[in-house]
């Protein structure tokens, strides 16, 4: 009976959806073929032609953001039991797969779409006037599609983040409807308030340039609720559960760091002076907190730890996403620095005194790192960087400081109520948490019915 | 001398090694292992391809101790392994013919402890 509703939720998510955008576009053309062509036809007066080199890294963009998701998969794979590896293999992939199609049927209409509201509107459902010409507004040099294909990255590794608050304990069923039910009426509303035309933290001047509010503290937040909410891992109290492979943690995070080129770099949205600023900060500042982390742990714990080093190399990456395009090098070495700190004593301190069970941290890192990077946006943002950004109060503007305090504070307010109904929505019709003797013998088997390892041949 | 074998639930080992802890029972030896006994086994699909794996994992205990340990080293494995449920495992006790520990070369019950 809950399988056959769960099922019924992922129907009336999905496949209705689908079957009516098909059927507007269908016969909102007329007879044409496919919808694909249909929606092309629509954008007859092409406004600009796109730049090849703007497409071409783009697209390269746009595959490197992909990866960071299987990236996240083996970054939390490696921090969990053997027993529950494929599962957070396999929630990882399932964002993958489910958000691509979320994001063409009305996920980038709802975020991007032009409009003033709530959401950014209807417009673009099922890709609609969606074409490959340029679409001035967001991208005047590359592809209206690749804009589109590009922003769909974004849509998928978001939710993939929370993943590690509640992993070892999420029934799957649960976990897919809340992942439809988050990008919908969290992810799409922040990221459109963020990022698209008329949303109304862009016009006040909100900067972040490639996420920091919408990606990490929109997740972060999602994720403290959640490890709230569904309670402690079983074996967690009082001692650490301890990650089975952590040589898989640290493949994934040199994919993230790798992917995440794309993901700040590619935020310029072309081939130009600001990708290079990116790409460059990007790198001295995962490169300062991963070493910053690893003097803390030498310095507190008596030896520097991979782990340790890997964590701070990630939150220094969270924490430079939304300042990439704004901020000089030395500057990307502070933020590298305070990052780890902060989210050590998030993981090291607040966590243990709180006693919540965020797992793999996503909060301590993602949420943490995440708020210091929208700060930090508004101390060191300097035009002299990017004459299209603005000064931070580090180069005589506090406004632009108070801007990213109310911008940090919608995103952790709204993130945190509406994760929380329909946290509880789901609670209330299928139960989140799985039962105790299934998370005993691991998600693998009971959620999946495969194991990764074998014991004997 | 006794040698204690105990097969658990893998997620009693903590509970039992703090049990064991509470009666100064500090020297074990442990093992992940497979096996079954009346518990049910757990389905698993490959591409496709039904595999009744009907091999648990649990863990196995290997405890050597003197007469006088006995009784409540079993107290403490019972404690902190049993749940009323199928699957909570074994104890099989075996006499110990001799023991010796390799560092001062000590025999007998002695080299136990």
């Amino acid at each position: 009976m809950k399988r056959f509703l769960a099922l019924l939720v992922l129907f009336a998510l999905f496949v209705i959806p689908a079957g009516l955008v098909y059927a507007q576009v269908e016969t909102g053309q007329g007879a044409a073929p496919a919808p694909a062509q249909a929606t092309q036809a629509t954008q007859a007066e092409p406004a600009a032609k796109a730049d090849t080199g703007d497409t071409a890294w783009l697209i390269v963009a746009t595959a490197l953001v992909m990866l960071m998701t299987p990236g996240l998969a083996f970054f939390y794979g490696g921090m969990v039991g053997k027993k529950n590896v494929l599962g957070v293999l396999m929630q990882c992939f399932t964002i993958l797969c489910v958000i691509s199609i979320q994001w063409v049927l009305y996920g980038y209409s709802l975020s991007f779409g032009p409009g003033k509201g709530f959401w950014g509107g209807f417009e673009w459902v099922g890709l609609k006037g969606v074409g490959l010409a340029p679409y001035a507004d967001y991208a005047a040099t590359i592809p209206h599609q690749l804009f589109m294909v590009f922003q769909m990255m974004f849509a998928v590794i978001t939710p993939a983040l929370i993943i590690g608050a509640f992993a070892e304990r999420m029934k799957f069923s649960a976990f897919l409807v809340f992942t439809i039910l988050w990008a919908t009426f969290v992810y799409d509303p922040v990221c459109h308030w963020v990022w698209g035309i008329g949303g109304w933290l862009r016009e006040m001047g909100a900067l972040d340039f490639a996420g920091g509010t919408v990606v990490h503290i929109n997740a972060g937040i999602a994720a403290f609720m959640t490890a709230i909410f569904i309670g402690k891992r079983k074996g967690s109290n009082g001692h650490a559960i301890l990650p089975h492979n952590l040589p898989f943690t640290i493949l994934g995070t040199a994919l993230l760091w790798f992917g995440w080129f794309g993901f700040n770099a590619g935020s310029s949205l072309g081939a130009n002076d600001i990708a290079v600023n990116a790409f460059v900060v990007t790198n001295t500042a995962a490169a300062a907190a991963g070493l910053t982390w690893a003097l803390i742990d030498w310095i507190f714990n008596k030896k520097p730890t991979m782990l340790g080093m890997a964590t701070g190399a990630v939150g220094g990456l969270v924490a430079i996403t939304p300042a990439a395009g704004f901020v000089s090098a030395l500057s990307a070495i502070l933020i590298g620095v305070f990052v780890s700190i902060f989210c050590y004593f998030a993981v090291a301190w607040i966590k243990p005194k709180f006693g919540y069970d965020d797992a793999l941290d996503v909060f301590g890192v993602h949420c943490v790192g995440g708020i210091w990077g929208a700060l930090a946006t508004g101390l060191f943002a300097s035009k002299a960087v990017n004459p299209a950004g603005a000064d931070g109060l580090f180069f005589g503007n506090p406004k632009q400081f108070l801007v990213q305090v109310i911008a940090t504070a919608v995103t952790v307010g709204y993130s945190f109520v509406a994760s929380f109904i329909i946290y509880k929505v789901i609670d209330l019709v299928i139960k989140v948490r799985v039962p105790e003797k299934d998370e005993i013998v691991g998600l693998d088997l009971t959620q999946h019915h495969e194991k990764a390892y074998t014991i004997l041949e | 001398m006794k040698l204690i074998i105990a097969i658990i639930q893998p997620d009693r080992l903590e509970s039992v090694k703090q049990e064991l802890y509470k009666e100064d029972v500090n020297l074990i030896t442990v093992n992940e292992v497979l096996g079954h006994g009346r518990q049910m086994g757990l389905t698993e699909v490959y591409r496709g391809v039904k595999e009744m794996g009907n091999l648990l994992r649990k863990i196995r205990l290997e405890i050597a101790v003197n007469e006088d340990f006995l009784e409540r080293t079993i107290k403490a494995i019972i404690k902190g392994a049993q749940t009323g449920e199928t699957g909570d495992g074994k104890i099989f006790i075996l006499d110990l013919v001799e023991c010796i520990r390799i560092r001062t070369e000590e025999r007998g019950g002695e080299a136990i402890g």
